[in-house]
């Protein structure tokens, strides 16, 4: 084991912090204050801990701190807040989209993740965009809807 | 919470192999993605010492057609295969499995060469590449060297692999238009679940007759199989429903599954016979339909 200092962005203020070689960028962000990054399974499988690192959406769970050095994370907290929510957040809120809330930071980063390559998905591309997301409350329908909605609501109502 | 670990960042190939070479007798690994290998290292099923991580070797980072061969480097990720339309052409099989792989932020970091060395005899991948005789090249810092697939996996989890070695590539030819490639994944959902049984299928064909084979089987043995007796059966003739279902209880026949959480191995036979059934007729069609059009 060894310790460095690693300049990184979280949405959009620079950090430097000594992190140990085997952190992993999920304990490093809590530890940071972004609680909004939940931990999950730890394992890959459930995308609650979901951040974008350069616009694309990973796990953080499964990547180490020190490989992210140098690059700029977006966490959920990041993409908007109550008072000044963005796009997918109002849609989730609307659709009644969140339940107990664990699994929504991730959903609405994968969703993004998908948004800024493809802005205007088509319903399979949204369902498999967010196939690495568990949630145990909604039944996905509503999660599913409200990304849909936001997505005809910005291409001006235009079905694909 | 994790056992505690040194971490290499190189950043380059030459850099990587070289700290690879240096490993006097610490327990070293590579990670790429760490869809896998990280959370074998949280189970501790694997304790390294040392991690070497390829997370800024672009250069490994490619696909690429040079001449009858397509390259694909080995840190390209899933999400990377799925924005290709050389794979989508060139590697039919490898695109479908990789739209069942996994979930999307696993997609964008699980590479093609951690899917082999992972070992796992359910790595979706792989049959799909073992079905289009893909070679699998292997480097150190005094060289490299090209292993077929077909020969690589020596037991479960268990490789051809040597400790200073880092697989750099993976290759194939080109199919002809003469050529089908097909894969289908039976799993629980389409997405973020383990493969119960998967099946990859080429056929090549000539004048109304089969000649070229592939049948590779996922999850139904100690490591990705090809059925070669099914294989024999179907080269050298023109294929009959008779002769499909023939074949395709032969590879019920050589593979040998486990039961397992996921599925019994009674099933998982019946599994590889009606999907090798279902391939091997639908890369037919494909082929007739080439026929047709060209």
């Amino acid at each position: 084991m060894r310790e460095k200092a690693i300049v990184f962005e979280v949405n959009e203020r620079q950090h430097c912090t000594t992190i140990p070689s085997h952190r992993t960028l999920l304990e490093v962000l809590r530890a940071l204050g972004y609680v909004d990054v939940k931990c999950g399974c730890e394992k890959g499988d459930c995308g609650a801990c979901a951040v974008l690192v350069d616009g694309e959406a990973i796990d953080s769970c499964l990547t180490l701190a020190w490989t992210v050095e140098g690059r700029a994370i977006t966490t959920v907290a990041g993409l908007g807040n109550s008072n000044n929510p963005h796009p997918l957040q109002a849609a989730f809120a609307r659709n009644g989209a969140i339940q107990c809330g664990f699994c929504t930071p991730g959903v609405i980063i994968a969703s993004e993740s998908l948004l800024r390559k493809t802005p205007n998905p088509s319903d399979d591309e949204i369902r498999f965009a967010l196939s690495g997301n568990l949630c145990r409350c909604t039944g996905y329908t509503k999660i599913f809807e409200a990304v849909r909605e936001m997505v005809l609501t910005r291409s001006g109502g235009v079905l694909r | 919470m994790f056992a505690e670990f040194d971490l290499e960042m190189p950043n380059s190939l030459d850099e990587a192999v070289l700290a690879l070479a240096r490993s006097d007798g610490i327990e070293t690994l590579t990670l790429a993605g760490g869809s896998s290998l990280m959370v074998d290292i949280r189970a501790r099923r694997v304790v390294p010492e040392r991690l070497i991580s390829l997370a800024r070797i672009n250069e490994l980072r490619r696909i690429e057609i040079l001449g009858p061969r397509i390259t694909i480097g080995s840190r390209t990720t899933v999400s990377d295969i799925l924005r290709s339309n050389q794979v989508a052409e060139h590697g039919a099989a490898l695109a479908a499995s990789a739209e069942v792989f996994a979930g999307q932020m696993v997609r964008n970091v699980a590479t093609v060469a951690g899917n082999i060395a992972c070992g796992s005899p359910a790595a979706d991948l792989v049959p799909p590449l073992l079905s289009l005789d893909a070679d699998v090249v292997l480097t150190n810092a005094s060289g490299f060297r090209t292993v077929p697939l077909a020969d690589y996996f020596t037991g479960f989890k268990q490789d051809v692999r040597r400790p200073d070695e880092l697989i750099t590539a993976i290759s194939w030819d080109v199919p002809g238009a003469k050529c089908a490639n097909r894969f289908y994944k039976l799993a629980r959902r389409k997405g973020d679940a383990i493969t119960v049984t998967g099946v990859a299928v080429t056929l090549g064909a000539a004048n109304g007759v089969c000649t070229k084979a592939r049948v590779a089987l996922g999850a139904v043995a100690p490591i990705v199989m090809r059925a070669r007796a099914a294989e024999a059966m179907l080269e050298g003739s023109t294929l009959t429903v008779e002769l499909i279902e023939e074949a395709s209880l032969k590879a019920a026949e050589e593979c040998q599954p486990i039961d397992d959480i996921r599925a019994s191995a009674d099933y998982r036979r019946h599994a590889v016979h009606m999907l090798t059934r279902r391939l091997v007729a639908g890369a037919w069609a494909d082929l007739h339909l080439a026929t047709e059009v060209s």
